[in-house]
């Protein structure tokens, strides 16, 4: 199969997604709803927090909220798009495409394409909303290419963890193995306040967490003052390979069953 | 009551009761998410309780009153979706053949619900409590709690049975989710009303119902027994529970008028 036959079914894999998700209430609005309900009540219900002692993120509360909803926007666009693989599995088009395309690679770069276009629509909807609530952002140039670059690479990441569980399990019941773990990995980061204020287990979760190491570096980048960013991006690279790797052998597993 | 209606009521929510029961993808994530949230918020936000007139030093105390009130979501659904399937699969059909009275239906098939609700308020009770939660109304304000819950998992649960009839589609009761998902976070959920900075949030969470249901069970873990507190939550939880109830009745006349 030629580059170019590659990069067609990578195009209708991603155009089919994202004509779905843009044309359909029921899956665009939960996808932008959530990370909007989360950055108002965040930033908005809890802008009280940066009172606390040791409190300490000159940008303010409403740019500390941002960088974890827009981890959040990105991460989840991701699982929705897993959820869209479900689908297509259950409804037998997945099948149908498995036997059309050559290179079966080339439909998981098209559910990365489309996840991809949703994370940035989602991500552009958020920061135009946190612009208009006060948002001030301390950092500039490459700073803010490194904020958003890590957030592409969650999204990247999720994709391809949330396309790896949807062809193992070929049904829409997976869903919540898809997004329970997500969803956790994310709360079990510094959320409301910095590392140094979480308390019980909640502390000892972070610690180890790697997202608490991309949190950081994306409110480093905010402020203007970039802080772990090399084992961010290091993270979430070794992340990423993993869940191509992950990706590339539920593929095959989604092959053996259908075949 | 006649004991023609009693048994008509017994039977319709014995089935509900058991359908509900049944269904671990019901049953579990409503037991299991509020605990979650529950565990990562007291953690996570413990040090809101240094703000100056953070009512209680435990934000484990302040925040178990969440866990009841997105019981009650779960609970909308859970009545919604249920009522949805008999509509779709033409259980209600055959049903507008038999003699069965409408406020038998429509009573037993809350029973599920508020059996599901019963279940939620005792698991996080004692979970609470175990974990360290104070109780300042003592022992006798336990019934105080099941009390607002329950009548606000009526209430919520008549929502969610009132857009199954009237729209026949589980799909569009699942779309509840994000309103019900915003009423509850636009509201006094993370803070007290009197500690949250921004004017619009403050206002929304004071017009917000949601609130006063909250602050009606805090009020007995936190104050022990206050008169407006309790007042305020029991009026707004029996509040919506009568015009759901009465509105999903509306709504149930008119699907039987149709079958």
């Amino acid at each position: 199969m030629t580059a170019r036959g590659f990069r067609s079914v990578v195009l209708g894999v991603a155009w089919r997604n994202l004509h779905g998700f843009f044309t359909n209430p029921a899956l665009f609005l939960p996808a932008m709803i959530f990370p909007l309900f989360f950055f108002t009540a965040f930033a908005g219900g809890l802008s009280r927090i940066e009172s606390v002692p040791g409190f300490h993120f000159p940008p303010g509360y409403t740019a500390f909220e941002y960088a974890f909803v827009l981890l959040q926007a990105s991460a989840f666009g991701g699982v929705f798009t897993g959820f869209a693989v479900a689908r297509d599995f259950e409804s037998g088009f997945a099948r149908r495409m498995l036997m059309a395309a050559p290179r079966r690679r080339a439909l998981i770069a098209g559910y990365a394409v489309s996840g991809l276009v949703r994370a940035l629509f989602t991500i552009s909807v958020v920061t135009t909303v946190a612009f208009l609530a006060g948002m001030k952002l301390h950092g500039a140039g490459i700073e803010l290419v490194g904020l958003y670059t890590l957030a592409l690479l969650v999204n990247f990441s999720a994709v391809l963890f949330g396309t790896g569980v949807a062809m193992r399990l070929r049904t829409f019941q997976a869903a919540p193995a898809m997004q329970v773990p997500v969803f956790l990995t994310l709360f079990l980061a510094p959320v409301y306040v910095p590392l140094g204020l979480l308390g019980g287990w909640v502390h000892t979760a972070a610690t180890v967490n790697p997202i608490t190491v991309v949190l950081d570096a994306e409110r480093g980048f905010i402020a203007g003052d970039p802080v772990k960013a090399g084992l961010a991006f290091a993270l979430l690279a070794g992340i990423g390979a993993l869940f191509v790797f992950w990706a590339l052998r539920s593929l095959r597993s989604a092959e053996r069953a259908t075949a | 009551m006649s004991s023609t209606l009693a048994l008509q009521i017994g039977t319709v929510a014995q089935r509900s009761v058991l359908r509900t029961l049944r269904q671990p993808a019901m049953v579990v994530p409503a037991l299991l998410f509020p605990m979650l949230l529950l565990a990562i918020n007291a953690g996570g936000l413990d040090s809101a309780t240094g703000l100056p007139g953070f009512p209680t030093d435990s934000y484990l105390t302040f925040a178990l009153a969440l866990t009841f009130l997105q019981g009650t979501m779960f609970a909308a659904m859970s009545a919604g979706t249920n009522v949805a399937t008999d509509i779709e699969t033409g259980f209600f059909n055959r049903l507008s053949l038999t003699p069965l009275r409408r406020v038998a239906l429509l009573v037993g098939q809350l029973s599920g619900v508020i059996v599901l609700a019963l279940i939620q308020a005792t698991t996080f009770l004692v979970v609470g409590l175990t974990a360290g939660a104070g109780l300042e109304a003592g022992p006798l304000g336990i019934p105080v709690i099941v009390a607002i819950s329950l009548l606000s998992t009526l209430g919520f649960g008549s929502l969610g049975a009132l857009v199954a009839l009237r729209t026949g589609s589980g799909e569009t009761v699942q779309g509840l989710f994000p309103l019900m998902f915003a009423a509850l976070f636009l509201s006094s959920m993370a803070l007290p009303r009197n500690l949250i900075e921004i004017d619009w949030f403050r206002t929304v969470a004071t017009w917000n119902p949601v609130s006063y249901m909250l602050e009606g069970i805090r009020s007995v873990l936190i104050d022990g027994w206050n008169g407006e507190a309790l007042a305020l939550g029991f009026l707004t939880s029996g509040g919506l529970a009568a015009l759901a109830l009465a509105a999903a009745s509306s709504a149930l006349r008119t699907r039987m008028a149709r079958e």
